[in-house]
């Protein structure tokens, strides 16, 4: 079920001023933000924002490919290690 | 023979279902394709003279992307989800669903066949 376009798409308005301030006056801080929900809109490209993970902050460089796509995608939650015993031959 | 988007249609099928053999082509834009041709959907494939076959090669030329065309513009849509390193790109990497199905247990189309593992602990007690 996607989103009514009639909303627009949703990017929390905290994050999205900040963006546009960091974008205006060139500047290339990494903005931390819990938001993964937001999406990333155009004027997002080149920034480097860093997106919580439950854990951590991971540093997500925005490209053009990237637009329309919500930030929690690109931080992943979950780390899969393997499974015990498991040798290293699934590379094959 | 037929020969629609480089691919030989089955002779003694009817028309509508001959044209699902093309890539890209189901029930539903076979019967569009046919309709605007101007043919029965019953008639052969075998029986279409070469002006039909021409009306339906043009048709299919001018508004759809088939067989090579549409291959090549999925895996671009997958490659770029790939690069782009989003979720849905890592879980085309490891083949593993990607809508977040279940792993537990199925998921054997992505996974492909079973492997089994050897000697694998039973849970004791």
């Amino acid at each position: 079920m996607s989103r009514s376009l009639k909303k627009g798409p949703y990017i929390h308005y905290k994050l999205e001023k900040r963006v546009l301030d960091a974008q205006e006056q060139n500047k290339k801080t990494t903005i931390k933000t819990w938001s993964r929900a937001s999406m990333i809109s155009p004027d997002f490209v080149g920034q480097t924002i860093a997106v919580h993970n439950g854990n951590k902050f991971i540093p997500v460089y925005v490209t053009e490919n990237m637009v329309g796509h919500k930030l929690g995608e690109f931080a992943p939650t979950r780390n899969f290690r393997g499974h015990a015993g498991q040798k290293d031959k699934g590379k094959k | 023979m037929a020969r629609i988007a480089g691919i030989d249609l089955p002779k003694n099928k009817r028309g509508v279902i001959g044209l699902t053999y093309v890539y890209g082509i189901g029930r539903t834009l076979s019967s569009k394709i046919l309709a605007k041709a101007g043919i029965s959907e019953d008639k052969k494939v075998s029986e279409w003279n070469d002006d039909e076959q021409n009306a339906i090669r043009n048709i299919i030329n001018d508004e759809y992307k088939v067989e090579g065309a549409l291959r090549s513009e999925v895996q671009m849509n997958i490659k770029r989800l790939m690069d782009i390193g989003c979720y849905r790109g890592i879980r085309h990497r490891i083949g593993l669903p990607l809508r977040g199905q279940s792993t537990k247990n199925n998921a054997r189309t992505r996974k492909g066949r079973k492997k089994t593992v050897a000697n694998k602990k039973k849970a004791t007690k």
